[in-house]
């Protein structure tokens, strides 16, 4: 029912709440095309931090880096999320569940200096097993902390998903693991390209957890550009959020166009449902 | 035919569920729970230049075993004045820009959920788009803004409303203005979550009945959206309290975090166990809000259940 009036003020309210999270975005891509190197100076439209930028050797390695960890995090955080969604929605008593629940939620809010700490005294504890601090730790790190993430976005797909459908082929003959593979796996895909995609971002934008448990030689990318923000604003990386906020936009609108074609064709089988 | 139908969940489970269950348990056991334990452990122990620079807790030497329980770290950060007012800083900090959020975006959730969907999956969408950005870009575009001639000085100057530069940058204002604009998508979707599922017909028969809306609001609308007011308060709270990268970039030398701190013990005074010791605190404070929003986030997965 939404007969009931979104008053004026609410809209006022949304859009300054937007001018909000949107200004300070906004002026970093601006200035990412100023040609002086004070920020906050307009001299004129330049597209020189964007050539420094690719020419910082130690900012691209970083980049790759940082690049590679998020791919791999996020297809094992994926992995892991999926079997603990399952676990979740779908085996409602076992012993040791309220512990297993405890471990999914907790890490959606834990400050991140106490995760980084602590991952770090533990690889440090089983140092002749892991070998030295590298990507190694900091993948680990990383799965660990986005599995929750992962695992929340999975679930609440794989708890309104509609059963009977499942039921209807096993009806048929068709087995677990089939059934699985075949019906329920196609039904959640979504969730798994959105939990993907998240535990994607936030291994790439993590800073303090990596800091701890990263080696000498494994800076990444976040831990770069802290270190040349720490002394002051840089072009350079104005010109680094303005490209990412440009994917992360990219993509945005892609998964909507994605949402809404996906809407638009159930509604249509939705249709010619009721028609028959 | 459908009586018939079993409603065991378990029919329709993949095989072998013992595995599906053990191997997430496991990794998060090892990499999320024993770490903690070690914490424990090392906060208990004494720096020492070593690596790993701290001594061990049990010594096993010519049959003589010594367990070594350390508590002057615990006493360090009780007697150090700096501790004390580092963690009450990050409570009040924490607390007031929860309370900021609350504000800003329960309105905000509210105006959303009384769209009509197609508008509301639009603007749920750029709620949540500034968080898939990287929190230190973000963090790091407010330098830009607040410092003395930064935009917001420069835009005021000219404006003619102030004679010289507003001084925000470093100052208590500058963390606040952070941690409300990067936690402000984690007070609005569950906040929206819950506001969304609401019977509008309740709002109508108040209406009805010669209620204002101020008072439907209050009486009805508010009551019912506690648990999103909680899981939404708690998912902003609890990490702001150990937040590090605000205070550093946007806070001066006043406006000490606790988390700052534990990264300053940790990689300045490479002081291990103070470092665990001042996590291990944190945690003992953050225990009560941690079961708190785990208990409303699982009844809001119930309620979804249903």
């Amino acid at each position: 029912m939404s007969n009931v009036r979104v008053s004026t003020t609410a809209k006022l309210f949304l859009l300054i709440g937007f001018v909000f999270l949107y200004a300070p975005m906004i002026s970093l891509i601006v200035y990412s095309f100023n040609e002086s190197r004070l920020v906050t100076v307009w001299g004129g439209f330049s597209m020189q931090w964007y050539v420094a930028l690719f020419q910082n050797q130690q900012m691209m390695a970083a980049a790759l880096r940082s690049l590679q960890i998020a791919f791999l995090t996020a297809t094992a955080a994926t992995v892991l999320g999926l079997a603990a969604a399952l676990v979740l929605v779908r085996f409602p008593l076992f012993r040791g569940r309220t512990l297993f629940s405890g471990l999914i939620t907790a890490p959606l809010v834990m400050p991140e200096v106490i995760t980084g700490l602590s991952l770090l005294l533990l690889f440090v504890a089983l140092d002749g097993w892991i070998g030295g601090r590298g990507m190694l730790t900091i993948w680990i790190a990383h799965v660990t902390f986005t599995v929750a993430f992962v695992t929340i976005v999975i679930s609440s797909r794989l708890r309104e998903m509609d059963t009977s459908l499942e039921e209807a082929a096993m009806d048929l003959g068709a087995n677990r693991i089939r059934t699985f593979f075949s019906v329920t796996l196609p039904i959640i895909s979504p969730s798994l390209a959105a939990g993907w995609l998240l535990a994607f971002t936030l291994s790439l934008d993590d800073l303090v957890i990596a800091s701890f448990v990263a080696g000498p030689s494994s800076t990444t990318l976040p831990m770069v550009v802290f270190s040349s923000v720490r002394l002051g604003v840089s072009p350079e990386v104005n010109a680094l959020a303005s490209l990412l906020i440009l994917a992360v936009s990219i993509g945005a609108a892609v998964s909507w166009w994605l949402m809404w074609r996906a809407g638009k064709a159930r509604q249509r089988d939705l249709q010619n449902a009721a028609q028959e | 035919m459908k009586g018939n139908v079993s409603r065991d969940w378990r029919r329709w489970l993949p095989p072998r569920h013992w595995l599906i269950t053990a191997i997430p348990y496991a990794w998060l056991l090892l990499f999320f729970a024993v770490p903690f334990l070690i914490v424990l452990k090392i906060s208990f122990s004494e720096a020492a230049i070593a690596m790993p620079p701290y001594t061990e807790l049990v010594e096993y030497v010519d049959q003589v075993l010594t367990i070594n329980l350390n508590l002057a770290n615990y006493a360090y950060l009780w007697e150090d004045a700096l501790y004390v007012s580092a963690y009450l800083s990050s409570i009040k900090i924490a607390a007031i820009s929860t309370l900021l959020c609350l504000l800003i975006g329960y309105p905000m959730a509210y105006a959303i959920a009384r769209m009509d969907p197609a508008t509301r999956n639009v603007l749920l969408m750029l709620v949540v788009l500034p968080s898939w950005t990287s929190l230190l870009i973000r963090v790091y575009a407010w330098v830009g803004i607040l410092k003395n001639n930064g935009l917001l000085n420069n835009f005021l100057l000219w404006l003619g409303l102030i004679d010289q530069p507003l001084a925000i940058m470093n100052t208590a204002t500058a963390v606040y203005i952070g941690v409300v604009y990067a936690y402000l998508p984690f007070m609005v979707l569950p906040l929206y979550a819950n506001l969304v599922k609401h019977d509008q017909r309740l709002l109508e028969a108040a209406s009805d009945l010669g209620a204002r809306p101020w008072r439907a609001f209050f009486t009805i609308t508010l009551p019912l959206s506690r648990a999103g007011i909680i899981a939404g308060s708690m998912l902003v709270f609890i990490p702001a309290l150990g937040e590090f990268v605000i205070p550093e970039l946007l806070g001066g030398p006043g406006n000490l975090m606790i988390g700052k701190v534990l990264w300053q013990e940790f990689f300045n005074n490479r002081d291990w166990p103070v470092a665990s010791a001042v996590a291990t605190v944190m945690l003992i404070l953050l225990i009560a809000p941690i079961m708190l929003f785990h208990h409303y986030q699982g009844r809001e997965l119930e309620a979804a259940r249903r």
